[in-house]
């Protein structure tokens, strides 16, 4: 599994973060969306997935 | 083209004070989950109830949050001109760099820095709590001097002006204030934060106006006086009484629920996911969220012409059953889901981070400290808001 954002679409909201704490965080200096693991574990998929339907701002996608 | 019906007139009462009502249920899974509504401004519009099509519309850039009117103005008056920087009345491309400047002050991570302060005010409030004994009322204890306290520590607006700036939360928020008195506490709270604003670039403290003073000071672009007041504006009117709604109406909901207290008593980790189903289940902004078409749009089968006003109704939506099974129970223990409680889109709330800490402080607390907590009257006899804007209690009597 291979995580994309988009970090121009990011409204800073922080719902990636609260789902999948150990793939998401938010840049100190904006808040804006920043990927700690780009390809993680099938273990996180639920979390990663949950992460994709809270997303306000479509801004989290998953590629195979 | 779908046939279109009409829905009943706005707002509909409640039958139960915890749940939507009726009507809008029954919109959203049988007869019409997309309906012609007229608002009680005299607009025609559309009412919204599916989670889905709230969740489009709230991400669809043909509408916009600017030109709305009140839905609850009977008197339909065009509002003033939006002052620059105030967030909720802005569209693309301007809101979102707008609210970039605010962003980074309300991440996760800042907040779980906040949370020992946040435990110490809700502790000092609760032990003046204990220490009063007999029947108190929750909200003046503790739901709202609370996040009050929290949001004026936090931007640096003195709490002992709480008086002044909760009366204008109040004129703000009442669905029966005349328009010229919304205009007028408007203004009003324009000019004082206005010379807070420039106090503190005098005297500056370590706070987040202060902070953005600096910024806007060092050359910043975008910040200036006029955009400073609209956030501190923003920032202390949506940041106390939201979430002291919250705490009122998820404590007498609790106490009214003992399998689900008793859950949270036993396994006070289980504050967490019960904030998320309390937000989803309780939606205190139980009139919904107002857009309206910049051209025509197609929703579901009806056209929605520009200019039109479409009203989505936020709680309806969180009780959808395509959202999540037995959407009608209050289960703490669920998986928390993609609820429409701060909004979607671009103008999803800001401070909802903030929010979820002070409530997971309060209710990881409050019943450890008073396990014996109960409702001091009838839940017949419980004031509750749908006077205003925002929903909750207005008092909450309590003995433990
Ligand atoms: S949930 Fe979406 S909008 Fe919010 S911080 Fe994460 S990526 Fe950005």
């Amino acid at each position: 599994m291979k995580v994309l954002i988009d970090q121009d679409r990011c409204c800073g909201a922080g719902s990636c973060v609260l789902a999948a704490p150990e793939v998401f965080d938010q840049r100190e200096e904006d808040g804006i969306v920043a990927l700690l693991d780009p390809t993680p574990d099938e273990s996180q998929r639920a979390l990663v997935d949950d992460a994709v339907s809270r997303c306000p701002a479509a801004a989290i996608s998953v590629v195979e | 083209m779908t046939e279109t019906m009409a829905a009943p007139p706005f707002p509909m009462q409640r039958q139960c004070p915890f749940h939507p009502p009726q009507e809008i249920s029954d919109l959203r899974d049988s007869a019409a989950p997309i309906s012609r509504m007229t608002f009680p401004s005299g607009d025609e519009g559309w009412l919204l109830t599916r989670h889905t099509d709230i969740r489009s519309v709230l991400t669809d850039s043909r509408f916009t949050v600017r030109n709305r009117r009140f839905l609850f103005a009977k008197n339909q008056q065009d509002p003033p001109p939006m002052r620059r920087g105030m967030l909720l009345s802005m569209d693309a491309p301007e809101h979102p760099a707008y609210r970039k400047l605010l962003t980074r002050e309300f991440t996760v991570r800042r907040m779980q820095h906040l949370r020992p302060r946040i435990q110490q005010i809700v502790d000092e409030h609760l032990d003046a709590m204990a220490a009063k004994g007999g029947v108190v009322d929750l909200v003046e204890e503790l739901a709202l001097p609370v996040p009050s306290l929290v949001i004026c520590e936090l931007l640096g607006v003195p709490y002992a002006d709480r008086d002044h700036f909760q009366s204008v939360t109040v004129d703000l928020l009442r669905l029966d204030t005349p328009p010229e008195r919304r205009l007028a506490a408007v203004e009003e709270f324009n000019q004082y934060l206005a010379v807070l604003v420039r106090t503190k670039r005098l005297d500056p403290g370590e706070d987040l106006l202060s902070d953005l003073i600096a910024r806007a000071d060092a050359g910043e672009e975008l910040i200036d006086d006029e955009v400073l007041v609209s956030f501190a504006f923003l920032l202390l009117v949506a940041g106390h009484e939201t979430t002291a709604n919250m705490i009122g109406l998820s404590t007498a909901v609790l106490l009214e629920n003992p399998d689900q207290l008793d859950l949270l008593k036993n396994k006070p980790e289980l504050a967490d996911k019960a904030v998320e189903e309390l937000l989803r289940y309780l939606t205190i902004i139980h009139l919904g969220l107002q857009r309206s078409a910049l051209e025509d749009v197609e929703i579901g089968g009806h056209l929605i012409k520009a200019g039109e006003i479409v009203a989505l109704h936020v709680s309806g939506a969180n009780f959808d059953p395509a959202l999540l099974e037995d959407a009608e129970r209050l289960d703490i223990t669920r998986q928390p889901v993609a609820h429409l409680t701060f909004g979607f889109g671009p103008h999803q709330c800001l401070g909802q981070q903030l929010a979820r800490m002070e409530l997971r402080v309060v209710f990881s607390t409050l019943f450890e400290r008073f396990p014996t907590l109960e409702l001091a009257a009838p839940l017949a006899e419980i004031p509750f808001r749908s006077d205003m804007a925002i929903y909750g209690v207005h008092k909450l009597p309590v003995r433990w």
